[in-house]
Order: C-alpha cells, then structure tokens, then sequence
C-alpha cells in the first residue's frame, strides 16, 4: 500500500515530516516543524506541557489534521488528496497514555478487530497473529481477559499488541506509562525496550528520562509549537545548547 | 361483600367479555410489538445519521449536513414534546384527508412508533457520545473505517449504556397503546368499555385493567430486573 | 387535492381565529391542571420512596407492587377506571377528581421510583456523618440526604414532569374540557383540521423549552463524566 519511492529503503526516513503547521481556532500550536526519522530509530520527544507533542504525534497518522506542510511515511505522502487514510494509519501503530483498550472485546479480540476488519485477513489467520502479538508483550495466557480484569500495565502491553499485530513501519507512544503506577511501568518499559531490540521504529512522548537515556538514539526538545533542540541523549541530557533546554531538563531532572 | 363482587367481579358478565377481551389483548400485543420495531430501529438509525451528520466536513457540504442534522433534532425535539394522544388523532383523522387512508390501528401505530423513535434517538445519542473519545482515536488509529469503528467499538458500548432508560422508555410509550381506544382500535381498553356499555357492569372495565397487568406486570419486573443488573455491572 | 385545499384544511386563518378562544380556555384547564397533578404527584412520589427507605420489609413489599401495578397499568385505563367504577358503588365523581387520582396513582409511582434511586445514589458516609453528629433519621433524610438525592436525579425528575404535562391531554377522553378536547370538538364543529394543528403548535411550544432543557442537562451529565 505505501508505493516505494526512487530511495533504497534504508537510506529513505521512515517518517518525513517538513514545516508542518496546526492550528486550533486561531492559536498556532505547531508553528513549522521539521523532523525526520531514519528505520530502526528510537526518538525521544520531551518538552512542558501544552508544547504541541502530542498534536504533533497525532497530525502523523492524522486523527489530528495538520493545517500546513506535509508528512511522509515510508515514501507515501499521507497529506495527498485521494490517499486511503485507513490503509495509511494501519502501518502506523499509535499508543495511547489511556490504552483505549475496547472494553467489550477480550485482550485477543482488541488485537485482531483491526486485522479482520481493516485488512481483511480470515479469522483463523488474524486470531494466529494476534496471539503471536500477545505473546510479544507476554501476555499469551490472557488473550481471553476482559480490559477490566487486566492491570494498568498489562492493558498498556495488550494496547502495543494491538498496534503491532497490524506489523507497522512505525509506532508512535504518547506517554504510554502516564498513567501507570510506578511499579507497573518497567513491564511496558520491558516491552518499548524488546521492540527496539527487534529494529522498530519508534516516536516516543514521555517523561521516562531514565528510559531515554539509555534506549533513545535521539532525543528532541519542544516548546511553543517547535523544536528547540535535538541530539543524542548525552548531549541533550549532558551538555544542552540551549538555555530553555537546559532549563527544562534541571527541572525534570529534580523531581526523578 | 355479596353486593360488590356482584358489581365488580360479575362472573357471569366476565365469561361474556372474556373472548372480547382475549382478543383486545392480542390486538394489543402486536400492535406494541410492531411499534418497539419499527421505533427502536428508527431510532438507531437516526442516532446513527446524527453521528455522521457530526462530522467534521469541509465547508460547502459542511452547510447541508448541518440542515440535516438540525432539522433532524427539530424532529426529535417535536416528537418529545406533543402528546401521542394528539399526534395520534392527527393522524387519524389528517392523513387521510391527504389521501392516505390509514386505520386507527395505523395510526396509532405510527404516532408512537415516531414517538419512540424520538426518544430512542436521544437515549442512543446520549450513549454515543458516552463512549470516551479515545475509542474513536484507537480505533482510527489501527485503520478502521468511520462506519467500522461506530459498529464495532462504538455501538456495543452505547446500546450497552443505552438499555435500561431504552426499557423504561419502551414500555411507558408501548402502554400508550390503549390510547388506540381512542380512534377505535380494537384494543384491551375499547374492549372493556364497549363492554361497560353493553353490560352496563364494571366487570369488564375490572377485567380489562387485569389483562394489562398480565401483559405489562411482567415486562415492568423485567425492566427493574435489567435495571440493577446493568446498575452493578457499570 | 393541491396545496390550497390543504392549506385550507389544516393551516386555516379563519377557523384559527373562530376556534382560538375556545382553545385558550382549554389550555387554561390544562395549566391548572398541571398546577394540581404534578405536586400531587410529586409528593406522593417523595412519599413512597422516604417509606422504602425506612427499610421495613413488609412496607417495602406493599410499596414494590404499588409501584409496578400503577406502573404496569396504562394511564388511560386508570382514568377510565377511575371515572367510571365508582358511580356503580354508589359515589359520584367529577372529571376533575378523576384525573387527579388517576394521575396520582399512575404518576407517583413513577416520581417514587426516580426519588428512590436518587436516595439510593447517597452513599453511607453521609448517613453516618449526621447520625454522629446527632442527627435523627427523618432530620438526616430531610436535611442531608434528599437534597443531594433530588439534585443527583434533577433531569429525571424533570423529564418525568414533562411527560405527566403530556399526560393531561388524555383527559379529553373523559370530556374534561381541557386543550386536547377543546382541538377535538373545535375540529368536529368545524370539519376542519386546523383545531389540531393549533393544539400541536402549543404544546409543542409550551414544551420545548422543557425538552431543550432536558437535552442540555443530559449532554452536562455526559461530559462531567
Ligand atoms: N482539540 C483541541 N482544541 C483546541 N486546543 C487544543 C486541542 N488539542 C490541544 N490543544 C491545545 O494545543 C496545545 C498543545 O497541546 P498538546 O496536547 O499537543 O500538548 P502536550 O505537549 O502534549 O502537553 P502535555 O504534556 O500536557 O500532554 C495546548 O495549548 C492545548 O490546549
Ligand atoms: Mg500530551
């Protein structure tokens, strides 16, 4: 479905993104970002609140509508008019800080629901990918559980499954440990860390800066609508360029 | 004592009105059964329709949808707020002076089909917009299809939310059924007081009001049964 | 049959003007009525469910099966019967008296039970918070809890009165002289509908502003969560 461009795949960024704009109303909430995101990458987006990172996260599968530049994803333009969007956005996983799990499916129903509907494989066949997916994030002995039964981290794991069952180019995390109790984070955490293990590529909002400095390849500062600064977690955590940056990470840093 | 049972539980009388009133009852049985279908079917529909009238369109249709979707919520409200009785000798009468001839059967089965249709459309909506928005979001997310995701993740939830107002709701309209007296539908009630009449013995009025309990008595204890049932499981 | 013939059959100027006087002392029959059937009804309601929340067992049974016979029987056949049974034992009853007992048989087990799940929706706590500082049953009941419990059930409550409201039109079926009947015998005098449409356009006017309201705190509720 995601039309090859003249690039080999290794060189061609599995995310493009170029001067993108959103707008609520009247304020400006990305004011022109410009980011791209080689395979197999892991990259960190940190910033204060209200900073845009999740409208950006949002504008790259489009559940938000960006309202200026444009967004590749593995060489299809998923801005251009006529694009089959629900064909774009299942080769791109999203996770929400809510899970968003559907309570009235069971963890293995959750999984497959997109795979049976969305692209179109038998029954038989997406129950056998979805289990695979499950036992991805160690869960294959719930696949019948309901949501409610399952704990805070292990519906945050089924809500990964269900991103990865569809084998997207990319999956993007908003603050997927959020709302998880502390010592229910290191199992999601476990799981992010197996993923890069097995060459995803990842977009990733959250506060974990412990997690980020020892998986993220890079890392990206935010704030007001745009990147301030980005680099490897070494400088960004070690040696910033930037005031705001700096500042930004002696506070967090503080309260960790 | 003698004196009252003569009066109100005439035996005699009763076993006279008996058959009369058998077939009230099987009058009114379709005619509520008919009206829960096609009510709480259009009603889904209409629910449905609002949600997709609520989207986000881009300007010259967003204009036409948003007719659509007000003059569906002029009808919803318009139906909330005029007595059956009133539509359903409206209709009685009115329709066919436009030459559609429609029965009293018709008619009532009509002014409360579109009253519960109203009433459901609201209950159904309340449900959609119950479901969290971030159901949406995931789904979409994995690729699914506005039409998809309102199925098969939005739906289940709301209809599931929907259910125990959705009972109150059905069995106060389908009671309204005896209104159906009223333009001559061969109901329970017309029954019982074309019996009264007759006789001139409230027997069959007595009798009459016991049919409706054995119709509608257990549907009302169903209904509280589902009530805390779903209660619980919130 | 063209336009104008419907016109003059259902949105006639003339037949409004002729019949609107007689429709306005119909709609003042059912104001008053309003007035009288939905106090009654709602503090027969209220009554109800402070007795089941007494919590005595026998009570509780008398007061489950008065509320789902009157809920089971449809309003017009309580009216019906009302208005027409007692005058074989002996008692005359005006239209009046009918539809107010009628109404609040049918109609307080219907605020009862909306009361009652109000009063259940009032945790423990705030029974035992007044009970400690000494206050007694009926002065908690009265002071602490049903306040919270009519506010919690405020758009049922609300949604319950607009269709007793509604209700009184059924009243024209016992020829008291309220909207409904005055549209129906305006209609007949005249072999005209527009008698009907009229009544239609003020209840509808009368209570939309009801169901908007109703809508508006439904979609609060919604969105408080
Ligand atoms: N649907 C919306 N309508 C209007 N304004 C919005 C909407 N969504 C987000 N905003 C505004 O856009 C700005 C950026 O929001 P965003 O959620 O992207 O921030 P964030 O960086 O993810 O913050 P946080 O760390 O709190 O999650 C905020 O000021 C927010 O109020
Ligand atoms: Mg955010």
């Amino acid at each position: 479905m995601l039309a090859a461009s003249g690039m080999t795949t290794e060189s061609r960024p599995i995310l493009d993104v170029r001067g993108l704009r959103k707008s609520f109303g009247s304020t400006e909430v990305l004011k022109g970002i410009d980011f791209r995101l080689a395979p197999r990458e892991l990259a960190f987006i940190i910033g204060p609140s209200g900073s845009g990172k999740s409208t950006f996260l949002r504008c790259c599968n489009r559940l938000e509508e960006p309202s200026g530049g444009s967004i590749h994803v593995d060489g299809t333009d998923i801005m251009a008019p006529g694009v089959d969007i629900n064909a774009v956005r299942r080769h791109i996983g999203m996770v929400f800080q809510s899970f968003n799990l559907y309570p009235h499916m069971t963890a293995l129903g959750n999984v497959t629901l997109a795979l049976r509907l969305a692209a179109h494989i038998p029954r038989a066949e997406a129950v056998d990918l979805g289990r695979t997916a499950l036992a991805r994030v160690g869960l294959a002995d719930k696949e019948r559980a309901y949501p409610g039964e399952l704990s805070g981290g292990q519906q945050q794991r089924v809500a990964i499954a269900r991103a990865l069952a569809l084998e997207p180019r990319i999956v993007l995390f908003d603050e997927p440990t959020s709302a998880l109790d502390p010592e229910l984070v290191g199992s999601v955490l476990q799981v992010m860390r197996d993923l890069r293990e097995a060459g995803m590529t990842m977009l990733v909002v959250s506060h974990e800066l412990q997690f980020a400095r020892a998986a993220a390849d890079r890392v990206v500062f935010m704030e007001g609508g745009v990147i301030v600064e980005e680099g490897p977690p070494a400088q960004i955590f070690g040696d910033p360029q930037h005031a705001r940056t700096r500042e930004f990470v002696a506070r967090i840093d503080g309260h960790h | 004592m003698d004196r009252f049972l003569f009066t109100f539980f005439n035996a005699e009388v009763m076993a006279e009105y008996l058959p009369n009133i058998l077939s009230g009852m099987w009058v009114t049985t379709y005619l509520a059964a008919f009206v829960i279908v096609t009510g709480l079917s259009l009603g889904l529909v209409l629910a449905v329709l609002r949600s997709a009238l609520s989207q986000k369109m881009p300007a010259p249709l967003s204009w036409l949808t948003g007719a659509l979707r007000l003059s569906l919520i002029f009808y919803v409200d318009l139906m909330r707020s005029v007595p059956p009785l009133v539509l359903i000798v409206l209709f009685y009468y009115g329709l066919p002076a436009l030459g559609l001839d429609i029965a009293g059967l018709g008619a009532t089965w009509l002014a409360l089909s579109l009253v519960l249709s109203a009433f459901a459309e609201e209950i159904y909506w309340a449900g959609l917009i119950s479901v969290a928005r971030g159901q949406w979001e995931a789904a979409r997310s994995t690729g699914l299809s506005f039409l998809q995701t309102l199925i098969y993740v939005i739906l289940p939830q709301a209809v599931r939310l929907a259910i125990p107002p959705l009972t109150n709701r059905t069995i106060a309209i389908t009671k309204g059924t005896a209104l159906g007296q009223v333009v001559a539908v061969q109901e329970i009630l017309y029954q019982a007081y074309s019996g009264l009449s007759f006789s001139y013995n409230p027997s069959p009025l007595t009798l009459g009001a016991l049919a409706y309990l054995a119709l509608f008595l257990p549907i009302v204890i169903v209904g509280r049964w589902i009530e805390t049932r779903f209660a619980w499981r919130r | 049959m063209t336009l104008s013939d419907i016109l003059a059959l259902f949105f006639n100027p003339e037949i409004a003007a002729k019949t609107s006087g007689f429709l306005v002392d119909g709609l003042w029959m059912t104001l008053l009525l309003c007035l009288v059937v939905i106090p009654v009804g709602a503090l027969g309601g209220l009554a109800v469910a402070v007795l089941a929340a007494l919590n005595r067992r026998w009570l509780n049974v008398l007061l489950v099966i008065y509320v789902d016979v009157f809920r089971a029987l449809p309003p017009l056949v309580l009216l019906v019967f009302v208005y027409n049974v007692p005058p074989f034992a002996g008692y005359r009853i005006s239209e009046f008296e009918a539809v107010v007992i009628a109404f609040l048989l049918n109609t307080s087990s219907y605020y009862g039970e909306i009361f009652r799940a109000g009063i259940e929706s009032i945790g423990r706590g705030q029974w035992e918070a007044a009970r400690s500082t000494g206050l007694g049953w009926w002065q908690t009941m009265g002071w602490v809890v049903l306040p919270q419990a009519v506010r919690n059930v405020l758009p049922d409550l609300v949604s319950n009165t607009l269709e007793v409201a509604k209700l009184t039109s059924i009243a024209s079926v016992i020829a008291l002289h309220e909207l409904m009947f005055a549209a129906r015998s305006a209609q007949q005098l005249t072999f005209n509908y527009t008698p009907l449409m009229l009544a239609t356009l003020i209840y509808f006017v009368l209570l939309w502003p009801v169901v908007h309201l109703l809508s508006r705190l439904e979609h609060r509720r919604i969105a408080a969560g």
